[in-house]
């Protein structure tokens, strides 16, 4: 095999087991960037060998070799002022019994996920954490979505490294008891970076687009791992439901184009009805949460490609029900907009005006949503205002300009 | 895996712990970390109103009233214990008598992680 082709199996495992590689190595010594650390010698040591010996049988048990052995070499390093012999004797006997029986090796992942959004572990530093280890995306890249320097992610994500490392955060699935809260750090983390990527733009090959892909990735890397957590196939469902108005966002000429006049046709039908059975399989756990409300409501817009309709009645139950489970302006706005809609919007203008204002001041979907409630009651000055401070309010030139033309019909 | 944990408390408390509760709290705490085997030291600590502070500069020594900063919280406490992990060690900071109050602060003793085996 020549250098090329080497080079190309290299990456194709990489694509599919980084996160398994990373996370197995990681379990064992509780140590995520030595385990990266002696999975990124392995890959070059196979790089130097496959091209000249060929392919080994199973790529990926060469790989998991290569790295416990660098792994052992760098505990020995470690530990020379340690009397640390018999645990280096368990360590290498580990990795032979490894290499012996070794094309199928325990699935980590979701142990790694479980560290990787640790309470003990900066917020700030957890999807990043995720994506780096359990996708195996570079930190570059990570650091451009996140809008922040290169060296500055570099640093978030060592130092919370050495965190896990030195506080010897565990690698283990959390005990019922703990599990809501655990897994909800975990989906927090997950959905975190899909609506940085998401609510941001319309120019399909960001970093910020790309980031609300690897998320998807993230939610179904869980969904397969547990594939019985209502909250995590909700949360999937919900990212499915987003992205598959992807290409009806934006109209050809680059105007923003809200979603209840999006063109249905250009909806992926394919990724609706996945997530629509995403949320049946949640369902039928009847353990209902955040994201299984937030799924849902994105069916019923979804489902306006078949019935022409949106039920804003349903909608504003399920923001109700959102209020109680995960109390946040966000579902009091949805809820406001949806009330709108069914001839309540003297009761949605009340609900706006309930919420604090300096919570609001920044927030550009109340305004939006004051101004939509605002022309319902056809008070088309003080809804052309709100539009105006909506628009002034956001970072995205073409939501500004539609929120522009919004305002602009109401003079 | 050995680790600290370390009780914050602002300086009123130091005038208000000697009541019996908190007292006994304080000591069955302590019994049952020896109970559950991972005790390994600690000690409450007298008010930060009777400290004093030490330095060494240019080979001269220097010593003030006091603690070394004036700060909002003092600590009040500190405990070692020898548990697997930080969850392990979580759990027995919150059960501490004075973390529904104040603060514990965990924290791993330097090159703690080599002072017992991995476990697998």
């Amino acid at each position: 095999m020549n250098e090329p082709a080497a080079h190309a199996t290299i990456e194709e495992v990489v694509r599919h087991s980084y996160g398994r590689l990373v996370a197995y190595l990681a379990a064992r010594t509780g140590d995520v960037a030595g385990a990266e650390d002696a999975l990124s010698d392995a890959l070059m040591r196979a790089l130097a060998r496959w091209s000249v010996d060929g392919m080994p049988d199973k790529p990926e048990a060469w790989l998991l070799r290569a790295a416990r052995n660098r792994q052992i070499d760098a505990f020995r390093r470690q530990a020379v002022r340690q009397d640390a012999a018999a645990f280096l004797q368990q360590v290498a006997a580990e990795a032979e019994t490894m290499a012996e029986r070794s094309d199928e090796f325990p699935d980590e992942r979701l142990k790694l996920l479980f560290v990787c959004a640790h309470p003990g572990i900066d917020p700030a530093a957890r999807t990043p954490l995720m994506l780096q280890t359990v996708l195996g995306i570079e930190s570059a890249r990570i650091a451009s979505a996140f809008l922040v320097s290169p060296s500055a992610m570099e640093q978030r994500l060592v130092r919370a490294k050495q965190k896990i490392r030195s506080a010897a955060v565990p690698f283990r699935v959390p005990e019922p008891a703990e599990w809501d809260e655990r897994v909800s750090f975990v989906l927090d983390a997950i959905y975190s970076a899909y609506t940085a990527g998401w609510e941001s733009v319309s120019d399909e090959s960001s970093a910020p687009r790309a980031l609300a892909r690897d998320a998807v990735a993230l939610g179904r890397t869980l969904v397969q791992l547990r594939p019985q957590e209502p909250e995590a196939l909700g949360l999937l469902a919900l990212m499915l439901h987003c992205e598959a108005r992807e290409a009806a966002r934006f109209a050809d000429d680059g105007r923003f184009v809200p979603l209840d006049e999006q063109d249905t046709a250009r909806w992926s039908q394919p990724l609706i009805r996945e997530a629509e059975d995403l949320l049946r399989r949640a369902a039928a756990e009847r353990k209902p949460g955040r994201f299984q409300l937030e799924a849902a409501i994105q069916s019923i817009h979804a489902h306006r490609a078949i019935s022409g309709t949106i039920d804003w009645a349903e909608i504003a139950l399920l923001y109700e029900g959102l209020m109680r489970l995960a109390p946040g302006i966000g579902s009091q706005i949805g809820r406001a907009v949806a009330l709108a809609e069914i001839g309540r919007a003297d009761e949605a203008l009340q609900a706006l005006e309930g919420i604090s204002t300096e919570r609001v001041a920044a927030h550009q979907p109340y305004w939006a949503a004051r101004a939509h409630v605002l022309r319902r009651l056809e008070r088309r000055e003080e809804a052309r205002a709100a539009f105006t401070r909506a628009a002034s309010l956001t970072e995205h030139p073409a939501l500004r300009a539609h929120l522009f033309r919004r305002a602009a019909d109401e003079i | 895996m050995k680790y600290a944990l370390l009780v914050h408390v602002p300086p009123s408390h130091f005038e208000q712990r000697d009541d019996a509760a908190t007292v006994a709290a304080g000591r069955a705490y302590g019994e049952a970390l020896q109970a559950a085997g991972i005790f390994v030291g600690g000690a409450g600590l007298g008010s930060p109103r009777h400290a004093t502070t030490v330095s060494v500069r240019d080979g001269k020594r220097q010593v003030h009233d006091g603690p070394y900063a004036e700060t909002k919280e003092f600590l009040a406490g500190f405990g070692i214990i020898d548990v697997p992990d930080l969850d392990t060690a979580l759990e027995w900071a919150a059960r501490h008598p004075l973390a529904d109050r104040f603060s514990v602060e965990v924290r791993p003793l330097l090159g703690a992680q080599f002072a017992s085996a991995p476990k697998r």
